[in-house]
């Protein structure tokens, strides 16, 4: 029998905002334990939350760019379990009435556009961190993370592939990015994955029995740890058995998911409306505003590329992945023209140097009007297109250096390493043939 | 003179005609602690020493001419029931689960008291977690009214009131979930106001049901109460359930006529099982305000009945999530065990007592999936229409008056085997707290054996004002209020 797998998946993502959800300590990553900890982070007897009006701005923001309706009245609910890292024993996050509802996010399938649903996103406080002496009978507890803003934003089971998936979560992490309220770093944690998970025969209608996996955390286990899921499932199918609702654990050193509990064993986390917050009413004015400042979008962007530039379908999409790469773009095509020149350099020579050292576009050496005046040496036959590889490479190299001795290089950069200097150094100028 | 028996208004006067030093005050209520304290018990911690220091900055400051301008409480020394933060001083909540927590930072409520100069004399006992009638809950002591030591004070805030009753402070704080202040106010012979919901910050108030508690004085009569509500009440940033509405001159209030002002007298309010002295007093008291020019008449809330039930869901549902913080893990009360969800067990199985576990227990099967429908649900939408019978009944009257407890304060021990009959002491004071109204406690007789009778007088949202005056009016016809327990 042939089977189809659904996928729905619960993505929590750690907000970009200065202070935590409900007070005033610091969300900086990387200090030293319990330093950014306050009496109501830690949950001390007595003490209130109050709500950061940034966090709710930052999920209206991303309610409006994945077509969400904003809620005009919405509540926080109280989450209720024990464990070491949740301080007040219960955790403050939405249920019946959050922020945001009935978006969806557009992804290229097989080149033809899939709409995933988005059911919700919510706002939510994340919990400490617990780590584990391996020698001593103790354990840890470290609270700077305590009440850090996450927002929990859930998607329709829509999703059919792992690469489906992992398409989704792409695209998410491109318009959190644009948006500015998510680094989208999966691998430190701030952008977090569980996924549910069911098989059924082709062209049935109903959803087969599903699991949740969980502690997926990079863009290579979304995918890794959904094909083994499947597969599992098939199998277990395939053997005549019943797949258990239950959640399971990605350990991504075994490369393989594990029981971690049963539906029984599932938590009653007794949610009720938090009396502590009165309910959270946003007025059409706000949503407005905000509306009017957001950023182009990468879908926007992209189909203006197309148009504006003539650039391929293709070439856009990997354009607009980020907002930095899509900006640099612009500067250069502003100043010369040419987008295929520019994006065929982009793409090609300027990615390859940049992947070679694990860079980001953001920490780029190289400037947009370093790449026009080589683009301007092109085109009056100066140099060849053979040459101009030699010269960017150099102009990479030299910049590179003169930006790690000097602070405000710019002007520098066209002294003594634009491609006019370089190809005077090097004597690399084209032989014409009516020499 | 017995500096301890007078109320704050008076020493106001003293104090600023400069005829006493606050010391004097703060010695003569320390004289009077050593003096009765032994037999009352209502303090959980006495802070003498911090007391005595303070009243030699204030009284500094004072000399100094820097102070006194609108500073009502200059130098005045309050009691503050154990479940308000105190900075650096044990806030305990009557627990042994927080036995030795000291906190690090300070409510809202003494914060606005000390930059007004208060001296705060120590933090009175209570039932544990506030959860209570009579204060026989407290993980320490059984505190005595001062009445008759044989009964218990009310409860929560018994301590609170049995301090102000013994002239043990010249008032005190306390908070009001069910009827915490104004029960035991009545059962003390003492004013005992709980404000609208939202009019006072909740910010360090150790909490036990966040949507009914709220915080107000216990004192020695009307005005003191006004005086302390001028300073305790508006905005906080620190607590976003505090309203943002305008605080009036609470005071300003006091002697104006109450000719023409229409008092409801709710029907379903004198059942059975009410004490007949409690019947007849309040009457009484109907008709003394008659007399002064008030027009009684007869109003319903149809739903009373059903409060104490949807008290006790609604209550112990949050109470159940509010306490889940006290785990051993980081404050108060560790106990040892072999893994952690075995200590989290002795921690909460040693540290809490058995009226806590209760509510715990009836809170988390209330919220649990499967009945959260059937109980926390639904008596929300009973809580609404508790509240729409007060909407109801306020648009033909201005105030409503009622019996504060069905009976006087009973005797030690008489009801702690039978926890219903306990809570039953709270139904006329329940419903209130469900509405989010205003509730104020005054003395209005005494029984045979001499146990203050207290009237209840109900207002509408953010109208202390029409209780305050009606009150004030009562008062100044009766001399209930100055009666001293013979100690």
């Amino acid at each position: 029998m042939k089977y189809e797998a659904v996928i729905g998946l619960e993505v929590h993502a750690q907000m970009l905002t200065e202070t935590k959800i409900f007070c005033g300590c610091s969300t900086q990553f990387g200090s030293g334990p319990n330093t950014q900890t306050c009496p109501i982070c830690i949950g001390m007897p007595g003490v209130l939350p109050v709500l950061n009006k940034k966090v709710l701005e930052f999920v209206i923001k991303t309610g409006l760019a994945t077509k969400c309706s904003i809620s005009p009245y919405s509540r926080f609910a109280r989450k209720n379990y024990f464990y070491p890292d949740l301080p007040k024993g219960y955790q403050i996050s939405q249920y019946e009435l959050p922020i945001c509802e009935h978006g969806y996010i557009e992804i290229v399938v097989d080149g033809n556009i899939k709409k995933i649903g988005i059911t919700r996103i919510h706002m939510e406080e994340d919990a400490g961190k617990n780590i584990h002496e391996e020698a001593g009978n103790y354990s840890f507890v470290d609270l700077n993370r305590a009440g850090v803003p996450l927002m929990e934003i859930v998607s329709e089971p829509d999703i059919r592939s792992p690469q489906e998936a992992v398409e989704y979560m792409k695209k998410l992490r491109t318009i959190l990015r644009y948006l500015g309220v998510c680094d989208g770093n999966m691998e430190q944690g701030s952008l977090r994955c569980d996924a549910n998970v069911s098989n059924r025969p082709v062209g049935q209608k109903e959803y087969g029995t599903r699991t949740e996996v969980k502690n997926i955390n990079s863009f290579k286990f979304v995918e890794k740890a959904l094909e083994y899921e499947i597969k599992r499932q098939i199998k277990v199918l395939e053997d005549g058995g019943k797949v258990i609702q239950e959640t399971r654990l990605w350990d991504s050193t075994k490369g393989i998911t594990e029981s971690m509990r049963g539906k029984e064993e599932a938590h009653d986390y007794r949610y009720f409306p938090e009396p502590d917050l009165v309910p959270i009413t946003v007025d059409q004015r706000w949503i407005d505003e905000i509306k009017s400042s957001q950023p182009e979008l990468p879908d926007i962007k992209r189909e203006r590329f197309v148009s504006e530039y003539s650039l391929t379908e293709h070439d856009a999409d990997l354009l607009v992945s980020e907002k930095a790469l899509a900006d640099w773009f612009e500067e250069a095509v502003k100043l010369r023209g040419q987008p295929k020149a520019v994006s065929n350099w982009m793409m090609g020579d300027l990615m390859r140097l940049l992947n070679a050292e694990n860079k980001s576009i953001e920490e780029c050496p190289l400037t947009p009007n370093q790449l026009v005046g080589m683009l301007r040496l092109i085109d009056n036959g100066t140099i060849s297109g053979k040459i101009a590889k030699t010269v960017f490479d150099e102009m990479y190299k030299r910049t590179k250096e003169i930006a790690t001795v000097a602070i405000e290089t710019a002007y520098l950069f066209d002294i003594k390493a634009s491609a006019d200097v370089i190809v005077k150094e090097m004597g690399l100028t084209q032989i014409s043939d009516e020499s | 003179m017995e500096l301890y028996r007078l109320t704050i208004s008076e020493l106001r006067d003293l104090l600023d005609k400069k005829e006493v030093s606050v010391k004097d005050v703060v010695n003569s209520i320390y004289q009077r602690i050593n003096a009765v304290e032994e037999k009352i018990n209502a303090f959980v911690t006495i802070t003498k020493d911090d007391a005595l220091k303070r009243a030699d900055e204030v009284q500094k400051k004072f000399d100094l001419g820097m102070a006194q301008n609108g500073k009502s409480v200059l130098g005045i020394p309050l009691a503050i029931k154990d479940n308000m933060c105190t900075k650096g001083i044990p806030t305990t909540c009557s627990s042994k689960i927080l036995y030795n927590f000291v906190p690090p930072y300070e409510s809202t409520v003494t914060s606005r008291l000390m930059e007004q100069g208060y001296i705060l004399i120590g933090k009175t006992n209570m039932d544990e977690f506030a959860m209570g009638s009579s204060t026989e809950n407290s993980g320490f002591h059984v505190t005595k009214n001062p009445w008759d030591l044989k009964r218990i004070p009310g409860g929560s805030s018994g301590g609170s009131a049995a301090a102000v009753a013994a002239d043990e402070c010249v008032a005190a704080l306390g908070s009001d979930t069910g009827g915490s202040i104004r029960q035991p106010a009545a059962l003390c012979g003492v004013v005992g106001l709980k404000p609208t919901y939202g009019r006072i910050s909740r910010y360090g108030l150790v909490a036990f049901a966040s949507s009914l508690d709220q915080i107000g004085p216990i004192t020695k009569n009307v005005r003191d109460s006004a005086i302390l509500m001028n300073i305790l009440s508006g905005n906080d940033p620190l607590d976003s359930t505090s309203a943002p509405v305008t605080v009036p001159d609470f005071t300003a209030i006091l002697g104006k006529d109450i000719n023409g002002m229409r008092i409801g007298i709710p029907k379903e309010y004198f059942i059975e099982g009410m004490e007949e002295e409690v019947e007849s007093s309040v009457k009484e008291a109907v008709k003394k305000l008659e007399s002064v020019g008030a027009i009684p008449v007869e109003v319903s809330l149809p739903h009373t009945g059903y409060a104490v039930a949807t008290y006790y869901v609604l209550a112990t549902s949050e109470a159940s999530s509010n306490l889940a913080r006290y785990d051993g893990v980081k404050y108060g009360f560790r106990a040892g065990g072999r893994d952690l969800m075995d200590m989290y067990m002795n921690t909460r199985a040693q540290g809490f007592g058995a009226e806590v576990k209760r509510r715990i227990m009836l809170g988390t099967y209330a919220l649990s999936s499967g009945y959260y429908e059937a109980y926390y649900k639904k008596a929300q939408q009973v809580r609404t229409l508790i509240k729409k019978d007060f909407e109801e009944a306020f648009r033909q009257v201005d105030v409503i008056v009622t019996p504060t407890s069905p009976t006087a304060a009973f005797k030690i021990g008489e009801k702690t085997a039978d926890p219903l009959q306990m809570y039953l002491s709270d139904i006329f004071t329940i419903s209130v707290n469900l509405a989010g109204v205003p509730g104020i406690s005054i003395p209005c007789g005494f029984t045979s054996n001499n146990l203050p009778i207290g009237l209840q007088l109900i207002g509408k949202h953010f109208d202390e004002e029409s209780i305050l005056k009606v009150a004030y009016a009562y008062e100044q016809t009766t001399l209930w209020h100055k009666r001293k327990p013979d100690l």
